[in-house]
């Protein structure tokens, strides 16, 4: 009887892949629980501008958002700026027609807790969120929350100057 | 005579859970929706009286069509704007030029003096929205560092970690006193 083994290749054991299923699964529910699915086609790009002091919006059920920014398909569109409710672009007469609505869809205690969060490119000029704004109180929707990225801020104007 | 079920082939089953895998995978957007949160103020009453505000009790901030900075009159700087902030509200040194303070009584705190002091931001028409958010941003970061030094004093936590009741006191003490100016158009559009 030998202690040490003669020849050197020996055939390795298959690794079993009976696991692998269970894996995948586990996988597949994380992705299945992150993943939000989006609701509006954007029509608008929005590349929002980073700051540092943000909040998360809580109760995505009781936020409707607005979206501001030069329209993608330039070349039908222009670059101005438009403002994209929904799935159209609309003009700032309809935002209170669209906070109506919104208001309608929920429930009779929600209303008040209702937050617009206005997602906005950062090439926009204030003017037409100005609009939007004024709009917005006119209407009594008054939680607003303008949509940024987490992260300094500070480099993004600078290059813009 | 009970005939035994075949069993049925579970080989497929890694096939069909990455099928889904890659569905999700390419349907996920990871984006959490964050953001600074405001106020607005209620559309103006026309009837109503305009309140008398002293002068040292308000921050004029103004941000004009090519992003620049006016503080209180002076041609301010975006990255001092948070000191500044800072020190018109809190005025330590009881500066007669810089905010009042009036002493409040606070369930948990006690006494504390609260600043009078409002921040009148006013933007115009052609800011660029980037800017207007970075100065939005350095207001709020001022509010929430002088909340953190008092939390650590009163309490020794940071604001985020305070219990409600807590969290309110600190509130009360120091509000975040930022109003926009009624729009006006300035500088023309675009």
């Amino acid at each position: 009887m030998s202690r040490f083994k003669k020849g050197g290749a020996r055939e390795l054991p298959a690794i079993s892949t009976g696991s692998m299923p269970d894996i995948i699964f586990i996988i597949l529910f994380f992705f299945m629980v992150t993943t939000t699915m989006r609701e509006v086609t954007l029509k608008v790009r929005i590349k929002s501008p980073e700051a540092t002091e943000v909040q998360k919006l809580e109760k995505k059920s009781l936020v409707s958002f607005i979206y501001i920014g030069p329209p993608i398909q330039s070349r039908i569109y222009g670059t101005e700026s438009r403002i994209q409710l929904n799935d159209s672009f609309r003009s700032v007469k309809d935002v209170a027609e669209f906070i109506y609505a919104e208001r309608e869809q929920r429930d009779e205690a929600d209303r008040q807790l209702l937050t617009t969060s206005l997602k906005v490119d950062s090439d926009v000029k204030m003017g037409i969120v100005t609009d939007v704004k004024q709009e917005l109180r006119q209407v009594g929707a008054f939680k607003i929350n303008y949509s940024t990225r987490k992260g300094a801020g500070a480099k993004e104007v600078a290059a813009a100057e | 005579m009970a005939r035994k079920t075949p069993e049925i082939n579970a080989g497929s089953m890694a096939d069909i859970s990455f099928l889904l895998l890659i569905f999700f995978i390419v349907t996920t957007t990871m984006d959490t929706d964050s953001g600074i949160s405001r106020r607005l103020p209620p559309p103006p009453d026309p009837n109503a009286d305009v309140p008398i505000i002293n002068e040292r009790n308000v921050l004029n901030v103004l941000v004009n069509k090519n992003d620049r900075l006016m503080v209180d009159g002076r041609l301010g700087d975006i990255n001092t704007l948070r000191e500044e902030t800072k020190k018109f509200l809190s005025n330590p040194t009881n500066d007669i030029n810089l905010s009042e303070k009036k002493e409040q009584n606070i369930p948990g705190l006690g006494v504390y003096p609260v600043s009078k002091g409002i921040i009148s931001l006013k933007n115009d028409r052609g800011t660029s929205y980037a800017m207007y958010i970075h100065v939005q941003n350095e207001l709020t970061a001022a509010v929430n560092e002088l909340r953190d030094e008092l939390a650590k004093n009163k309490f020794g936590k940071k604001f985020a970690d305070l219990e409600k009741t807590e969290t309110e006191a600190i509130q009360k003490a120091i509000p975040v006193s930022i109003s926009e100016a009624e729009p006006e158009d300035i500088g023309g559009t675009k």
